[in-house]
C-alpha cells in the first residue's frame, strides 16, 4: 500500500495536510499581493524611522534599544509575512528557529566571554 | 526513460548529457561507480577511501612513536615531527572518524527506516567526491617540498593550527595554507551530509514507522547531521579569518592591529566541541544497536538513550570553553563552563548504563561485533572518566597540554569511536559483501587491538601527570618518561598488528567467507530482512513498521515469562503481510546517475590551489563548479523528486 | 530546473516537500555563518587600533537607500511567487526580474560604498574595522550575487516556458534565500551602521 493509503487506513491525516489547508481555502487566509504590498510599505516606514531616530541624538542606550526593536521587528515580519512561516507547517519554523536562537546564544556568551561588547 | 520536454525540441545540450548519462547507467565497470547515486556504493567508497587514510593516518602514528620510543631517537628531526603529527591528528578526525560514520550513514539510514535511497541522491554522491578531492587535496601538501630530501610540505601547527602560530609571519610556506583550505573543502562534503540525512530521516521513513520506532543509529544519525549543520559554518568563518590573514593580510588575529589571537580558539573549539560529539554519537549509535541484537534483547530504556543523545547535542555547544581554561579567561568564564561540563556528563552516563543494563540479563552472544561494542563501553567510560577530571578546572591546569590529555581523547576517539566503527564494520559489512568475516581472525583483531591500545595509551596517562608536553617531537632521560614511552610504542605496533590481522581477514573473508545471508546475527530491524548483498532498489516491497525493532517482532512472540519464541513460519503474527507490493522489482524507478557532482566537486581543490599558486586558477575551479552545478541543476528530471 | 510537486499529496513522512525543508535547513546552519561574522565585527568593533573608523566613513543617508532598495526587493520577490502561484507566468517574470534588478542595484551601491571606503585609506589589512567590515559586508554580497544569479537563471528558465503554476517551488525556494539575504541585511545595517561606537 502507498503511504497515502497506510494514513487513510489508520484514519490519520497526511501531516502537512493539517497546517496547509486545501489550495483554495489556503488562498483565504494567504496574504495576496496587496497586503504584501502594505507590508512593504511597513518595511519602508520602520527603515525611515530607524534612520530618523539615529539622527535624534538620542541617549546611547536609548537608541540601541530602539534599533534593536525595530529591526526585530522588520526582520520579523520578512520571516513571518514574506517568507510564509506564519502560515507554513511548524516543522519549518523549528529549523530555522533553532539555527537562530543557537547563534543568537552561542555568540552572545563567546562575546561575553571574550570581553566584547554588543552594544 | 521518456524525456519530459516537448519532442519538437532541436537536440541540445541537455541531450547529449543524458546520453553521456545513459552509458554511466549501467551497475558496473568504474563508470557507473563514478556516476553512481546509489547510497549503498557511496558507503563502500566512503568507508574504502577513509580506511586508506586510517592506514595512512596510522603509519604516521607509527612514525610518531618510533620516534618518541626512546629519547632523543633522531628518527624524525622536529620539522618532520611537526609535520607528521599534524596530519596524523588532522587525518584521524577529519579523513576517518567523520568519513567512516558517514559510511554507515549512508549505507544504514535508508535500508533501517525502510527507504530505497536518501533524499538527495546527487547531494550524496557530491558529499563523497568533495571529501576525495579535499584529502588528496590536504595529503598533496606532502608533496610540495622536496619529500626525497626529508622536507615535508604538510602542515605542522598541529590539528588545532591555533593563532598567531598560524600566520604567516610564523608559518612561512604552504603548509598551514593547505590545511585551512583542505579543511575547509572537507567542510563542505560534512556540510552537505548533514543535510541530506536530515531530510531522510524526517521525510523518508517506511509507512508507521514513527520517530520513536526508528532504530537508535538512525536517531544519532540525525543529532549528528544536526550538529554538523551548525558547527560546520562556524569553522568555515574562523578558517575564511585564518585564510584570509594569511593570503590577504586580513587582522583577524594578528595583535599588531588590535586582534585577538584568542578569536581562534574561541572560534576553532565553538565548532571543535560539537565536533567531538559528531565524533562519539554515530559510535554510540553502532553500539547500541550491536549491543540488543548480540544481547537478544531490545536496547534497555530505548526512550532515554534517545532523549540522552539529543541532551548531548544541545549541550555541547555550551561547554567549548573548556579547552581554554589556561588562556586566561577568568574565573567566571572558567567555573560557568566547568559546571557545564560537569553536566554533560550525566547524559552520557545515562546511555553507559542503559547499554549496561541491555546485557544484563541478557543471553550474549560473544561474536566479534559484540567483543568489540563491549570493548567500547569499557573503554569510553574510561576515557570519559579521565574527561571528567579535564572538566574540574584546577586539575585541568595540571593536565592542559600534556600527555594526560592525549591518553582521554584516544581512549574516547580510539577505544570508543573507533572500537565501535570495527564493530559496525564486523556486524554490518556481510550486508554488503554478502559473505561473513572470519570469527577466529576476528577475536585474535580484537584482543590485539585491546591490548595494544591499552598498551600504547594507558602510559600516557602516567607520562602526562609526571609532566611530559604534548606536541614535542624528543624528550630527555632522566625525566621518568623513558618506559611509558617504550610501552607506548610496543603497544602501537601491537595496534598495527592488529590492523593487518583485519585486512587479511577482510581479503581473505571477500573471496572464501562464508555465505551471509539475509539475516546472519538474527537481527532485530530492517535492513536484515533484504538478501546479502541488497538489490540496487534495496526493498522489493517497501516494508509497513507496526513496532520498534520491526524484524524481531516479525520472528518471535513472546511467551508468558517473556521469552521470545519464533513464530511460526506462514503464520500471522498479528498483522498480515501488507507491505507495499511496489514493483516486484522491475518497474522500480531508482534515481539516474549523474556525473555532476563529480564535476561539481573538482571545483574546489582547483580554487583551493588557486589560491594558493595562481589565482587564474580560482577562476577555472569556479567554472568549474558553475558548470558541475548547473549541469546537475538542468539535468532531465529523474523519477523521484530529488535535487 | 528539475521540477517540482503540488503541495498536495506529498508522499513524504512529514508531508513536506524534501527541498523546502533542506532550504529551511540550509537558512538555520546559515545563522550560523553570519552569526560569526557579525560576531566577530562586534568583538573588535572600537578595538582598531588606528583609523580610519567607521564614524568616518559611513554615509547613513546612502546606505539607508541601498537597505530600502534590498527591502524592496523582498516585496518585488514574493509579488512575484504570488503571482505563479496564480498561474500567472507573466507576472512572475516581471516581478522577477525587478527582484533581480533591485539586488543588482543594491550590489552596486555596495561596490560604490566599498571603492569610496577604499579612496579614503580603508582596506581589508588597515586595521580591524577593515578587516571585519569587507569581510562581513563582502560575503554577504556574495550572498546577494549568488540569489541574483539564482534569480536570473529562474527568469531565463521561465522564457522557455519550463516554469508553470505547478512548478512554483522552485521560486518559493528562490524567494526563501533572497528574503533570507536580507534579513541578514537588515540585522547588519542596525548592528554595523546605524549602531555605532
Amino acid at each position: 500500500m502507498t503511504l497515502a493509503e497506510y494514513r487513510r487506513g489508520r484514519g490519520v491525516e497526511a501531516p502537512h495536510e493539517e497546517g496547509h489547508v486545501a489550495e483554495a481555502e489556503h488562498a483565504e487566509k494567504h496574504p495576496g499581493p496587496l497586503e504584501y504590498a502594505q507590508i512593504g510599505s511597513i518595511l519602508a516606514a520602520i527603515t525611515g524611522v530607524e534612520v530618523a531616530i539615529y539622527y535624534l541624538g538620542l541617549a546611547h542606550t536609548l537608541l540601541v534599544i530602539g534599533l534593536l526593536v525595530l529591526s526585530a521587528t522588520k526582520f520579523s515580519m520578512v520571516v513571518l509575512w514574506f517568507m510564509h512561516l506564519k502560515f507554513d507547517h511548524r516543522l519549518f519554523s523549528t529549523m530555522f528557529i533553532l539555527g537562530f536562537i543557537l547563534a543568537l546564544s552561542v555568540f552572545t556568551v563567546a562575546l561575553a566571554t571574550v570581553g566584547g561588547k554588543l552594544v | 526513460m521518456a524525456t519530459e520536454w516537448p519532442q519538437t525540441r532541436r537536440p541540445g545540450l541537455a541531450d547529449a548529457l543524458r546520453g553521456v548519462r545513459e552509458m554511466a547507467d549501467q551497475h558496473y565497470g568504474i563508470w557507473s561507480w563514478i556516476a553512481t547515486v546509489d547510497h549503498k556504493r557511496i558507503g563502500i567508497m566512503y568507508g574504502v577511501t577513509a580506511f586508506i587514510f586510517f592506514l595512512t593516518g596510522g603509519t604516521e602514528a607509527l612514525l610518531l612513536r618510533t620516534q618518541l620510543a626512546v629519547p632523543h631517537a633522531g628518527v624524525l628531526d622536529a620539522d618532520q615531527y611537526n609535520r607528521i603529527l599534524t596530519m596524523h591528528g588532522t587525518t584521524m578526525v577529519f579523513l576517518v572518524i567523520m568519513p567512516l560514520s558517514a559510511a554507515f550513514f549512508n549505507l544504514m539510514t535508508p535500508l533501517m527506516i525502510g527507504a530505497r535511497d536518501v533524499a538527495f541522491p546527487r547531494l550524496n554522491a557530491f558529499s563523497y567526491w568533495v571529501f576525495l578531492a579535499g584529502g588528496i587535496f590536504l595529503n598533496a601538501s606532502f608533496f610540495t617540498k622536496n619529500v626525497f630530501s626529508g622536507e615535508l610540505g604538510a602542515p605542522d601547527c598541529g590539528w588545532t593550527c591555533y593563532a598567531t602560530l598560524s600566520s604567516k609571519a610564523f608559518s612561512p610556506g604552504h603548509g598551514v595554507d593547505f590545511w585551512a583550505l583542505g579543511v575547509q573543502t572537507l567542510g563542505i562534503a560534512s556540510l552537505a551530509s548533514g543535510f541530506n540525512f536530515i531530510v531522510t530521516i524526517l521525510n523518508m521513513r517506511a509507512p508507521g514507522m514513527t520517530l520513536f520506532r526508528m532504530p537508535l543509529f538512525v536517531w544519532m544519525t540525525l543529532v549528528t547531521s544536526f550538529l554538523l549543520i551548525f558547527a560546520m559554518p562556524v569553522i568555515a568563518v574562523a578558517l575564511f579569518e585564518l585564510i584570509f590573514d594569511r593570503l590577504f593580510n586580513a587582522n583577524f588575529f594578528n595583535p599588531d592591529k588590535g586582534g585577538n589571537p584568542l578569536l581562534w580558539q574561541h572560534m576553532f573549539w565553538l565548532f571543535g566541541h560539537p565536533e567531538v560529539y559528531i565524533l562519539i554519537l554515530p559510535a554510540m549509535g553502532i553500539v547500541s544497536e550491536v549491543l540488543p541484537t548480540f544481547s537478544r534483547k531490545p536496547l534497555f530504556g530505548y526512550p532515554f538513550v534517545v532523549f540522552s543523545g539529543i541532551a548531548i547535542g544541545f549541550m555541547s555547544w555550551g561547554v567549548w570553553v573548556h579547552h581554554m581554561y589556561t588562556t586566561g579567561l577568568g574565573t567566571v568564564a572558567n567555573s560557568a563552563f566547568g559546571i557545564s561540563t560537569i553536566l554533560i556528563g550525566v547524559p552520557t552516563g545515562v546511555k553507559v548504563l542503559n547499554w549496561m543494563a541491555t546485557m544484563w540479563g541478557g543471553s550474549l552472544n560473544l561474536k566479534t561485533p559484540m567483543m568489540f561494542a563491549i570493548g567500547f563501553v569499557a573503554m569510553f567510560t574510561i576515557g570519559g572518566l579521565s574527561g571528567v577530571t579535564h572538566s574540574v578546572v584546577p586539575s585541568d591546569y595540571q593536565q592542559q597540554d600534556t600527555y594526560y590529555v592525549v591518553a582521554h581523547f584516544h581512549y574516547v576517539l580510539f577505544g570508543g569511536a573507533i572500537f565501535a566503527l570495527f564493530s559496525g564494520f564486523y556486524y554490518w559489512l556481510p550486508k554488503f559483501t554478502g559473505k561473513l568475516l572470519d570469527e577466529r581472525l576476528g577475536q585474535i583483531h580484537f584482543w590485539l587491538m585491546l591490548i595494544g591500545f591499552n598498551l600504547t595509551f594507558f602510559p600516557m596517562h602516567i607520562s602526562g601527570l609526571l609532566g611530559m608536553p604534548r606536541r614535542i617531537s624528543t624528550y630527555s632521560e632522566g625525566q621518568g618518561w623513558d618506559l611509558w614511552n617504550m610501552l607506548s610504542t610496543i603497544g602501537a605496533f601491537t595496534i598495527a598488528l592488529s590492523i593487518l590481522t583485519f585486512i587479511i581477514n577482510f581479503i581473505y573473508s571477500l573471496r572464501r567467507g562464508q555465505a551471509a545471508g539475509h539475516d546472519p546475527w538474527d537481527g532485530r530491524t530492517l535492513e536484515w530482512t533484504i538478501p546479502s548483498p541488497p538489490p540496487h532498489y534495496n526493498f522489493e516491497k517497501i516494508p509497513v513498521v507496526h513496532a520498534r525493532d520491526p524484524f524481531w517482532h516479525e520472528k518471535y512472540t513472546e511467551d508468558e515469562e517473556g521469552r521470545p519464541i519464533p513464530v511460526v513460519a506462514g503464520a500471522a503474527n498479528g498483522h498480515e503481510e501488507e507491505a507495499h507490493d511496489d514493483h516486484g522489482g522491475h518497474g522500480i524507478h531508482m534515481p539516474s546517475p549523474s556525473y555532476f557532482p563529480l564535476i561539481a566537486a573538482l571545483g574546489f581543490p582547483i580554487m583551493a590551489t588557486g589560491l594558493i599558486y595562481d589565482y587564474a586558477l580560482v577562476g577555472v575551479g569556479a567554472a568549474v563548479l558553475f558548470v558541475g552545478i548547473y549541469g546537475w541543476a538542468l539535468e532531465p528530471a529523474t523519477e523521484a523528486e530529488e535535487a | 530546473m528539475a521540477q517540482a510537486v503540488g503541495t498536495a499529496h506529498l508522499e513524504t513522512s512529514t508531508g513536506l516537500d524534501n527541498r523546502k525543508l533542506l532550504m529551511w535547513l540550509f537558512l538555520g546552519s546559515e545563522c550560523l555563518f553570519f552569526g560569526s561574522l557579525i560576531a566577530a565585527y562586534l568583538l573588535y568593533r572600537d578595538r582598531s587600533v588606528s583609523g580610519p573608523y567607521p564614524g568616518d566613513l559611513f554615509d547613513i543617508p546612502f546606505t539607508s537607500v541601498s537597505a530600502f532598495v534590498l527591502l524592496m526587493s523582498s516585496v518585488s520577490m514574493v509579488l512575484a511567487l504570488a503571482a505563479i502561484q496564480r498561474g500567472n507566468v507573466r507576472g512572475m517574470q516581471i516581478w522577477l526580474f525587478t527582484t533581480a534588478v533591485l539586488g543588482l542595484l543594491f550590489l552596486s551601491g555596495q561596490a560604490f560604498e566599498f571603492t569610496e571606503f577604499n579612496h579614503h585609506g580603508l582596506s581589508l589589512s588597515t586595521n580591524l574595522f577593515g578587516t571585519t567590515f569587507f569581510v562581513l559586508t563582502g560575503f554577504h554580497g556574495a550572498h546577494v550575487t549568488i540569489g541574483v544569479l539564482i534569480l536570473l537563471s529562474l527568469f531565463t528558465v521561465s522564457l522557455q516556458g519550463r516554469i508553470q503554476q505547478k512548478d512554483s517551488l522552485n521560486v518559493e525556494l528562490a524567494g526563501l534565500y533572497w528574503h533570507f539575504v536580507d534579513i541578514v541585511w537588515i540585522v547588519i545595517f542596525t548592528l554595523v551602521y546605524l549602531i555605532q561606537p
